[in-house]
């Protein structure tokens, strides 16, 4: 009897099981499933007010939409970058108003969803790629501004290349999952424990400005971890923390942080580079005070200083201090060269023939190099920036007053700059050595990063 | 310090620290690298280094010791000028000409590494090098004539 009922008994569990299954993927799909919002003609760009494009110009530049949005060379908005990612490559796609393969049919609801839910007009989930986790803090009114700013662009037509993601990421309702874990959909809520420049300062930054993105550890799930702003790695560079941790020998203050996020560079802290030479250009057409607002907001993040701090950061200041900005012949007439004992080993070679000039130079920033003493990027964990700055130098930065730097990847091979890094972080910094620098070199050497994008026209 | 220079050997007695393009100009007295800025911004100063553009006035000899350095008397010579130096004479592409041999160095290294290089390769490639007089131009003028020439001497030599 037990014999002839157990196979049924089986039989009856897989078909539960099934049942169960198909109601939990049925639930699942339809909890996931998103209208889609009704397509409209594409608004003529006279029906948007001038002062709500403006500001929608200047909010875009605090986004730094143009960067994903924008193919190397290609045209402005019209998508087609590739974004790199632990998961597979994703195509940004065009935000032109283009009705075909653009915004241009998007709804101002459906742009606000598109930013606040990670939801596009068709009801599909958009790629995390696309910061939304960060800009579902945008305002209304900022949404409105970014729309009437975007769907008064030239419409380029540009159709979205494929992602290239692997089974079950390319299936896009996956999100839904995602979504449940990782997003909290806004607007911001202003925090009463502080003020009102400090609370404009968090909108920007973590919202529109979604900094986070790049500064916050994320998980093996992409999202970022609650460590905020301890500091990630994009495209090859570190960005650096932006607590407690940030390896600034000078700590930052609002001041330091508004003239290098606004003017591209700060005296005590050098110039943004790699990505965040992008991030710096777009911020250039914001105004002053959006900009001290995230200014005030990150100095806050990254803590007050005790004394100890405070005296050695005074010390690093007065060790290089070489007082105004002196130019032309007086200057050259000036400059004593870095001196060294050929005991000092290569590296000290190298940097005072190759880089005291400007670095230890009478001349002050921007016409200068930064004293390493005060670099980042030699009290960085890693000496990956360093190696791409030697490399690559510093482009000059379009139509602002910034330090430039030539590159010496065709000067120095990967030994010589590998000396360069070991005696750079021993002689400007008690920090102990980095690891494998070598490695580094011939990594960040063939990768051949582009040091920053160029848009064939402007918005 | 030993250099390689235009396949030659030197021996030179100069602090490791020296500019390349001091050593050029003050010791080996080859004069076409110009001294620009100084701060290599200016492209006036590029030689090659293993066929690759240096700027010689911001790096020491010493990066250089086993090295081959080119300067633009390496490539041709005025009886036997390279395609790009034929090109830029018969294309008379220069103005102050300050900055031609830095533009005619940097450019012979894209020609070495791909002759059918487009325009757009030749302007981005170049872009490091300024010229103050507006002779853009006929500087790209005179590359894409080096790439005719060379296009021609490789169909003679096949032929």
């Amino acid at each position: 009897m037990g014999l002839r009922v157990r196979p049924l008994r089986i039989v009856r569990i897989f078909v539960v099981c099934c049942f169960v299954l198909a109601l939990a993927a049925g639930i699942f799909a339809i909890a996931a499933w998103r209208p889609a919002l009704d397509p409209i003609n594409p608004p003529a760009a006279t029906s948007f007010a001038p002062d709500l494009v403006k500001r929608g110009a200047e909010l875009a530049g605090i986004g730094n939409c143009a960067f994903c949005h924008t193919a190397p060379a290609g045209r402005v908005f019209a998508g087609g970058r590739a974004i790199a990612t632990p998961f597979g490559t994703i195509y940004s796609t065009n935000i032109t108003p283009d009705a075909e393969t653009g915004i241009g049919n998007w709804s101002q609801a459906a742009f606000q969803r598109a930013l606040r839910n990670g939801v596009a007009r068709d009801g599909s989930y958009l790629y995390p790629a696309f910061p939304y986790d960060h800009f579902t803090l945008v305002s209304d009114d900022d949404d409105k501004a970014l729309y009437a700013f975007l769907m008064t662009r030239r419409p380029v037509s540009a159709p979205a290349q494929g992602n290239d993601l692997p089974f079950p990421l390319n299936v896009r309702l996956v999100l839904y999952g995602w979504n449940l874990l990782f997003l909290r959909p806004g607007p911001y809520r202003a925090d009463p424990a502080h003020d009102e420049a400090w609370n404009r300062g968090a909108y920007f930054a973590d919202g529109l400005g979604h900094c986070g993105s790049c500064h916050t550890p994320r998980n093996f799930l992409g999202a970022e971890q609650r460590d905020h702003f301890a500091g990630g790695t994009v495209e090859g560079w570190t960005a650096y923390a932006l607590n407690a941790a940030s390896p600034a020998p000078v700590p930052w203050t609002a001041e330091a942080l508004t003239q290098y996020l606004g003017r591209g560079f700060a005296e005590q802290h050098g110039v943004p580079r790699g990505p965040m030479a992008d991030v710096a250009g777009d911020l250039r057409s914001v105004p002053a005070d959006d900009i001290r607002a995230i200014a005030i907001f990150l100095a806050a993040q990254m803590g007050s200083h005790g004394p100890e701090q405070a005296q050695t950061a005074q010390q690093v200041v007065t060790q290089s201090a070489r007082g105004t900005a002196v130019v032309g012949n007086e200057a050259d007439s000036q400059a004593d060269t870095f001196h060294v004992a050929a005991t000092d080993g290569e590296g000290a070679l190298i940097y005072a023939g190759a880089c005291a000039g400007c670095h230890q130079g009478p001349r002050a920033m921007p016409y200068g190099g930064i004293d390493l003493a005060l670099s980042s990027a030699i009290n960085a964990p890693t000496a990956d920036n360093f190696i791409n700055v030697v490399l690559n130098g510093l482009p000059a930065a379009e139509a602002a007053h910034a330090p430039i730097m030539p590159g010496f990847a065709n000067a120095m091979n990967d030994g010589q700059l590998a000396a360069l890094a070991r005696y750079a972080r021993a002689h400007f910094t008690d920090r102990a050595p980095w690891n494998d620098i070598e490695n580094s070199v011939i990594a960040i050497r063939s990768a051949a990063r582009a040091l920053r994008h160029q848009p064939a026209d402007h918005p | 310090m030993k250099l390689n220079v235009n396949s030659q050997r030197h021996e030179v007695d100069v602090d490791p620290r020296t500019p390349l393009l001091y050593v050029l100009r003050g010791d080996l007295k080859l004069n076409a690298a110009k001294f620009g800025c100084g701060l290599g911004q200016c492209g006036a100063c590029t030689v090659l280094v293993d066929g690759e553009p240096v700027l010689s006035c911001v790096t020491p000899i010493a990066l250089f010791a086993d090295k081959e350095i080119t300067t633009l008397e390496g490539i041709g010579t005025l009886e036997q000028p390279a395609p790009i130096q034929r090109a830029f004479i018969e294309t008379q592409a220069a103005q102050c000409g300050y900055c031609i041999a830095g533009m005619m160095v940097r450019a012979h290294a894209l020609l070495q590494k791909n002759p059918r290089a487009s325009d757009s390769d030749i302007r981005a490639w170049l872009e490091p090098n300024l010229c103050r007089c507006g002779t853009h131009m006929r500087i790209l003028r005179a590359i894409h004539r080096a790439q005719a020439i060379m296009r021609t001497a490789q169909a003679g030599d096949a032929g």
